[in-house]
């Protein structure tokens, strides 16, 4: 049986390392010091949408972000990997939206996508860390939801069976297509691109891109279609003004604090069992460990 | 998060040479694959592009996956039970990644599922690959293989086989056995056919890199009776055939993650490749310089390793409230060994020029008749790449021994504990100057090149480009040195000696060597002064006292000095 999946994927500012000039004096990120990535859990998700077209045949993996002009990387970086075509979500509009906005955006989207068996994203974004999206995008969608998933088992019958992180193990557990699935970083990690598919689509672009020039292979287009890339606007997904974007998001911002954590005091410790016994239980009280 | 092409911006030198515009066009035949298949180029800036962003692929693999693996990999190595190979978790896991990455069957042509890359392009991915573990190299390099099924196989054969080997299917090349090593005259595993005419293998094959490969290529004794190479044909053996188990794996002291097997062949079902009584004298020969290549450019990705761990160890080791770096006799060792990574690397990618222009040549003149000129400019590489390729191997792996050697001495003690991966590096290295013919054989290939004057005429055409301003103090040095190698070379020719020029004819060889590796770099420094002139000034001063050595010895050598050599 081939499937039918949507993967929803974000491109975040590189978190992971944060030098000293990622915020700027208002508190805000600045994204120019951090480079812009494909969310690493989306990544996994991705990697368990291929598995299932690898072990289901004919099925299609279409790619779903939302974000400005240059998110359209993501969706290539997608393709390169083995997806099959993507969505832009990019207007005003959508600018500013907290999880809740956001989610109503990709729902929107996704009814327009209209036919699909499963939705997968990662569970949360490494610039915000809610994992509130994608239960947020099934609420919306009214579907069920599987979250915390490490692997897909198998997809037989409409029905999903997975393995799911709990906490002190996994569980196995099954529900009934479609249905929406976020994927924990600690799932396999996503395949490299493939050298052919990077080929074929290192020219898509979206209107957006071509209209900023560069058009070397503008004969390429009229040609094969599935180099351009499709970006979506408010009004193409039939979405109410109101809940986008900032006017949608109900979270305000009251104040970003700068952290900076300094070594107030120092601690000389011996080699001795009880200091090290000493430690271990101090830290263990401040929940450094455990 | 590293990626080991976009960090060494030598590499898309090398790429960007100006004879690429020529090997693309002719490698492409003018872009004709556009239209049949999606990813291919559609001119050649998006061919260029195409191998740039492909290698990128090869640098995050290799940088993140392969060379992460590589200590895990070194200490599980593969196992053997029942006759089947299991390679080390890691192993399996970059394998995979290879496979899914579409990294296999790089070099061959999209009507096979390739991706028609040209030699240079897919010798970078192997330089790349190499320096994350030159071990796994071999696993992925083998798919080299491929080659002689598509230059000597059937049509049939072809479309079967070559195939596979793009969806990622292993390859081997059975060649050595017990009592044929660097003489495979000496093989004796037996090819006979059945009534039916099915070819049928019966013997014992050793020191086989990957030996339970899914695709063998194997050299027998076809014709009964026969004692020297010209009974020797090639076979194909699929291993969904049955017929071929592995009897042991060598624990050997480098590249520990590649299985070196003895082979059995019970009457093992195999097809022949190409015409009879040709394996050895025709086919074994043309894989020996593809894979001659390919160790040169393990060689190259090696001298890369052991480098960037000596840089490293060397600015952050302290002693003597500095770094160690800041010591000359640490600086000088690193310079040496950078300048001499270099230009081993730009004497690689040379000689991968020439054997994409000849053998793209080669390909076409199955399609049509070449012109005059094309045979012509076909000769003149085809020449190029046979006199390049020993210098390229026997250089590189010396190369690759002696800067293993000096990354140890950088880190000192603690480059002799298992915790840093120079030692591994340095055992990985040792093998490179001894398997697919040892630097001694490449010196018996290169010598013919000396006495020709083959050399000497690539010589006088680096002298005759020119190179830019600033670079004429170092021209003439490397000019000078060829004086004394043109000196050195007539004298033992003039003698007509067959001792006398085999005894000398290592240091002739290295003095060839050392002069063009000059003007390579010097080629180099024209067109990228900021990123090559520091490496063409170091190398040439070492070049320089290294031929002066070499002229000095033998420029003072008598025949009858040969009586205190002779054991």
């Amino acid at each position: 049986m081939s499937l039918k999946i949507v993967v929803l994927a974000k491109q975040v500012p590189d978190t992971r390392n944060v030098g000293k000039d990622a915020m700027k004096a208002d508190g805000t990120i600045n994204r120019a010091a951090l480079p812009a990535i494909f969310n690493p859990e989306d990544l996994n998700a991705l990697e368990q949408a291929l598995r299932l077209k690898d072990t289901h045949p004919g099925s299609t993996i279409t790619l779903l972000t939302m974000g400005p002009g240059r998110a359209a990387e993501i969706i290539r970086e997608g393709l390169y990997r083995g997806a099959d075509n993507g969505y832009l979500l990019t207007d005003r509009a959508f600018a500013g939206a907290d999880t809740l906005a956001t989610s109503y955006a990709l729902a929107t989207a996704i009814r327009k996508i209209k036919d699909f068996d499963l939705i997968i994203g990662g569970r949360q974004a490494i610039d915000g860390d809610t994992a509130q999206v994608g239960p947020q995008v099934a609420e919306k969608l009214g579907l069920p939801q599987i979250t915390y998933a490490e692997e897909i088992k198998s997809c037989e019958n409409g029905v999903i069976t997975i393995l799911r992180h709990v906490d002190g193990g996994v569980e196995t557990v099954q529900g009934k297509l479609p249905l929406v699935i976020t994927v924990n970083g600690s799932a396999s990690p996503c395949r490299p691109r493939n050298a052919k598919y990077v080929q074929k689509y290192k020219h898509a672009k979206t209107v957006t891109e071509k209209q900023q020039g560069n058009l070397d292979y503008e004969e390429l287009y009229s040609k094969h279609d599935y180099l351009n890339l499709q970006e979506w606007s408010v009004a193409d997904v039939n979405g109410d003004l109101e809940q986008c974007g900032l006017s949608g998001s109900p979270t305000k911002v009251k104040a970003v604090q700068n952290i900076v954590f300094q070594a107030k005091e120092s601690k000389t410790l011996t080699a001795t069992d009880r200091d090290v016994e000493d430690l271990i239980i101090e830290l263990l009280d401040n929940h450094t460990i455990g | 998060m590293a990626n080991f092409y976009t960090d060494t911006p030598e590499l898309k030198h090398h790429l960007n040479h100006p004879l690429m515009k020529r090997i693309v066009e002719l490698k492409e035949r003018n872009y004709r694959d556009k239209e049949e298949y999606d990813y291919a180029p559609v001119d050649f800036e998006d061919a260029m592009d195409s191998y740039d962003k492909v290698l990128e692929i090869v640098g995050e693999l290799a940088g993140d996956t392969i060379a992460e693996n590589a200590k895990q990999v070194d200490i599980d190595g593969p196992s053997v039970a029942n006759g089947r190979v299991t390679y080390a978790p890691g192993t399996q896991v970059n394998l995979e990644a290879c496979r899914k990455a579409g990294l296999m069957g790089m070099a061959m042509a999209r009507r096979f599922g390739g991706l028609n890359f040209p030699v240079v392009p897919y010798i970078m991915a192997a330089d790349i690959v190499s320096r994350a573990d030159a071990g796994f190299e071999n696993l992925w390099g083998l798919q080299d293989c491929a080659e002689t099924i598509y230059e000597f196989g059937n049509e049939e054969q072809k479309m079967r086989l070559i195939s596979e080997v793009c969806k990622g299917a292993t390859m081997s090349m059975d060649l050595t056995e017990p009592d044929a090593g660097s003489d495979l005259q000496s093989v004796m595993l037996k090819a006979h056919q059945d009534a039916d005419g099915t070819w049928r293998l019966n013997g014992v094959k050793r020191f086989i890199t990957n030996g339970d490969s899914d695709i063998h290529l194997v050299l027998a004794r076809s014709e009964e009776g026969t004692h020297d190479g010209r009974g020797l044909s090639m076979f194909l053996y699929d291993k969904r055939d049955g017929g071929v188990n592995v009897r042991r794996i060598e624990n050997k002291m480098g590249i520990k993650g590649s299985p070196t097997c003895e082979l059995v062949y019970k009457n093992a079902k195999a097809e022949l490749c190409g015409e009879r009584r040709l394996g050895l004298i025709k086919y074994v020969m043309a894989l020996m310089n593809g894979a001659r290549l390919g160790i040169a450019a393990q060689s190259v990705g090696l001298e890369q390793a052991a480098y960037v761990e000596a840089l490293a160890y060397a600015k952050d080791r302290r002693q003597f409230a500095k770094a160690i770096i800041e010591f000359p006799a640490v600086y000088e060792i690193l310079s040496n060994m950078k300048a001499k990574l270099e230009a081993s690397r730009s004497l690689l990618y040379a000689t991968a020029r020439y054997v994409d222009i000849y053998k793209v040549f080669d390909d076409i003149s199955k399609e049509r008749t070449l012109t005059a000129d094309e045979r012509k400019e076909q000769r003149k590489y085809s020449k190029l790449a046979d006199s390049f390729t020993p210098l390229s191997k026997a250089i590189g792996s010396e190369f690759a021994n002696q800067a293993a050697y000096d990354a140890i001495q950088i880190h000192g003690g603690s480059g002799f504990m298992k915790d840093y991966a120079c030692e591994r590096i340095y055992r990985d290295s040792r093998i490179t100057s001894i398997y697919e013919g040892t630097t001694q054989l490449q010196t018996v290939a290169a010598i013919r090149y000396v006495t020709t004057g083959s050399y000497l005429s690539s010589i006088k055409e680096f002298e005759a480009t020119p190179t830019a301003p600033g670079l004429e103090g170092l021209k003439n040095r490397l000019k000078e040195m060829a004086v004394k190698y043109e000196k050195a070379v007539t004298k033992i020719t003039d003698l007509k000696d067959q001792e006398m020029l085999d005894f000398t004819a290592r240091r002739m060889v290295e003095m060839a060597a050392y002069i063009i590796m000059g003007h390579l770099l010097l080629q180099d420094a024209t067109t990228d002064n900021e990123l090559y002139v520091t490496t063409a000034n170091v190398f040439v001063r070492y070049a320089e006292t290294e031929v002066n050595k070499h002229y000095l010895f033998v420029d003072r050598l008598n025949k009858d000095d040969l009586a205190f050599y002779r054991k």
